[in-house]
């Protein structure tokens, strides 16, 4: 299956160095041949094999794939949580990976300039909605008092403010979902993963999540990488990528009911 | 920033009391202890201090009335108050029994050291210092000044082997060096309550001393009465207490009475020794072990709590880590949970303890300087307990939090 076969899979081309930059220039997220193999010799297992993949600031895009394909391996890389093994990555404008981390402190970078929507809300469960939100800029150093206030804005926007008070068991999915989401955006990160942010949820809740991360990647310029198998939700991407034995492929998406 | 242990033991504030409080008993018992092993050596302390004594004159090759069998003629210390550096010097005895009101049965009894003394003003040698009723010991025999840790009161009639005394005088907190309350009664008859034998025991004492021939010699009129009657007196003491003039060294007056007199002699110096190295030692040893093993399962408890808290929080950490928390900041969030249950304890622990003390049957004293240390001990343990957790959080994959 490659973009010669004539088949809708179409087999993403390499870029060179100099599109790369031009990407990079754009923001979002840009992968190039990424590699991730797992033990050596004998064992060793290449969990992603050639992973081509980009994302420009405002776009929200699909990943789909079955069980084993790879994607979860790619979102670790994505959220550099584990090291590839080769290729090139971009975030924002920073080039992050090249063979190496080109960034000392992951841990800031994940803080900083990703944001992560999971399967389950994982609110904490010991803080109010507000602090659940505010608690990224906070450890990024803000005063507690500006980091609340950034985070009264977003959950305004995402419509959950009279909650603000409230303890994430005192929500509702639909409302813990939403409070993930803005605990997502708060730092304003180039790029957000959600790993099946619709899985717990019912069709028009789901499509209320997609709705609200379009929203919210047009609104702050962020490129959303949602990793899903939700039949529903996969026709309102415009461009879906695919992954199979650890390559990805691209797709044209229908886009339905986001415009 | 906020403080994310202190949210936490906010949210789940039943379960952190409800363990501190736990954890608290465990802590009270633990001070507790310690305030029996300084209950100890202050009854050691009481007891050297209200003799009046700077020196104890007793049997030689013997350490005192204390902690030895004693006894020497009751008129030792009349050549003792002639010697040099002596102020006063009087005679004692000391009897631990059961001792019961005269009209009560002997289950009701109490445990009592009963101190035998010459009467005489308060301030010689021996005299209980001070009473907080009722009036010193007057007669020569059958009246009784009693502790009221005895439960005895003024007007009481005791019964002492085969005599009954009237409660004249109580004390407070006079005490034998194992607790028990003290009893004082006139020296005669605390001679006669140490030695005499009961009516049929005298009897046969008397017969089988008329059936040896070397005591009834019909040619010897008066021996066996003069050999029974010196079998029927007690002229021992336990101890010589000595008060020494104002000045002297108690090494330089103990020195000749050993030397001429050929008696033991024990400064007070060397009675706290005796008392607290020697008598209460291995008691001592006996709590700093329980001391040993309640901090070993109170960290134990601690680190279990902590452990499984910690535990039960792995998704939050792992997502905590994924956002960007450093572990220093996730570890200081354990810590602090740790010493915060530590503190709970603390407080309950102290609480519980000085609550319980005065119900103790001997003397509990808690001192500030133990609750100091013991605040700092458990704070060391609750840091020390909450490595495990640290260690166990800081292992969390961030990636958990994703999954697949």
């Amino acid at each position: 299956m490659d973009s010669d076969s004539g088949d809708k899979w179409s087999r993403k081309a390499p870029i060179t160095d100099q599109r790369m930059d031009l990407k990079q220039s754009l923001g979002g997220i840009h992968i190039e041949g990424l590699k991730k193999r797992y033990g050596q010799g004998d064992t060793a297992v290449d969990a992603l094999k050639d992973v081509h993949m980009s994302v420009g600031p405002g776009e929200v895009v699909g990943l789909v794939g079955p069980s084993g394909s790879g994607k979860s391996t790619l979102l670790k890389c994505l959220g550099a949580i584990i090291e590839p093994s080769a290729g090139r990555m971009t975030l924002g404008r920073d080039l992050i990976y090249d063979g190496g981390w080109r960034i000392s402190d992951l841990r800031a970078l994940r803080r900083d300039k990703i944001g992560f929507v999971f399967q389950a809300p994982y609110l904490i469960p010991f803080l109010d909605v507000t602090d659940n939100v505010a608690l990224l800029p906070m450890l990024a150093g803000k005063p507690n008092s500006a980091a609340r206030e950034q985070a009264m804005a977003l959950l305004q926007a995402l419509d959950v403010a009279h909650r603000a008070k409230a303890m994430p068991s005192q929500l509702s999915g639909g409302e813990q979902q939403r409070v993930a989401i803005a605990r997502g955006l708060v730092n304003r990160p180039p790029v957000i993963l959600a790993d099946e942010p619709t899985a717990p949820l019912d069709s028009e809740r789901a499509l209320a999540v997609i709705r609200i991360l379009n929203q919210m990647a047009r609104q702050f310029d962020t490129a959303i990488i949602v990793v899903t198998h939700d039949e529903k939700i996969i026709p309102t991407f415009k461009r879906i990528y695919h992954i199979r034995d650890g390559v990805t492929y691209e797709e044209a998406g229908e886009g339905r009911g986001f415009d | 920033m906020i403080s994310l242990a202190g949210r936490d033991i906010l949210h789940a504030w039943g379960k952190f009391i409800f363990t501190g409080m736990g954890l608290g008993l465990l802590i009270g018992v633990t001070l507790s202890m310690a305030g029996i092993y300084r209950g100890m050596v202050d009854d050691a302390e009481v007891l050297l201090d209200n003799s009046g004594a700077d020196l104890w004159v007793v049997q030689q090759g013997t350490l005192g009335p204390y902690a030895e069998s004693s006894s020497l003629y009751d008129d030792s210390y009349r050549g003792i108050l002639g010697m040099a550096g002596v102020a006063d010097a009087a005679n004692i005895t000391y009897l631990t029994m059961q001792v019961r009101r005269s009209n009560e049965t002997a289950s009701a009894d109490v445990r009592a050291m009963v101190v035998g003394i010459t009467p005489d003003a308060p301030g010689h040698p021996g005299q209980p210092g001070f009473l907080v009723a009722g009036r010193h010991i007057t007669r020569s025999h059958y009246e009784a000044v009693a502790d009221i840790a005895t439960g005895f009161a003024l007007g009481d009639r005791i019964r002492i082997r085969r005599n009954e005394y009237d409660v004249v005088g109580l004390t407070r907190r006079m005490v034998s060096s194992g607790g028990d309350p003290m009893i004082f009664i006139p020296l005669k008859d605390a001679q006669e309550a140490q030695f005499l034998k009961d009516n049929d025991a005298i009897l046969r004492q008397r017969a089988r001393t008329a059936q040896n021939r070397e005591l009834n010699r019909p040619g010897v009129p008066g021996l066996l009465d003069a050999v029974i009657t010196s079998q029927s007196t007690n002229p021992y003491v336990n101890a010589v207490l000595v008060q020494i003039e104002p000045g002297a060294n108690p090494d330089a007056v103990a020195e000749p009475i050993r030397r001429w007199k050929r008696l033991g002699v024990h400064t007070k110096a060397g009675m706290r020794e005796i008392l607290v190295a020697k008598l209460i030692a291995t008691s001592a040893r006996q709590i700093a072990m329980f001391l040993v093993i309640l901090a070993v399962v109170s960290a134990a408890i601690v680190a279990f709590i902590i452990y499984t808290l910690t535990m039960g929080k792995i998704r939050e950490i792992a997502v905590l880590k994924l956002i960007g928390t450093r572990n220093r900041t996730i570890a200081a969030m354990i810590l602090q949970q740790a010493v915060g249950l530590g503190l709970i304890g603390f407080v309950v622990g102290k609480i519980a303890a000085t609550f319980w003390a005065p119900v103790f049957p001997k003397y509990v004293l808690l001192e500030p300087g133990d609750a100091m240390r013991g605040f700092v001990i458990v704070v060391v343990i609750c840091v020390l307990a909450s490595l495990v957790a640290i260690r166990a959080a800081l292992k969390v994959d961030p990636a958990e939090a994703i999954g697949g």
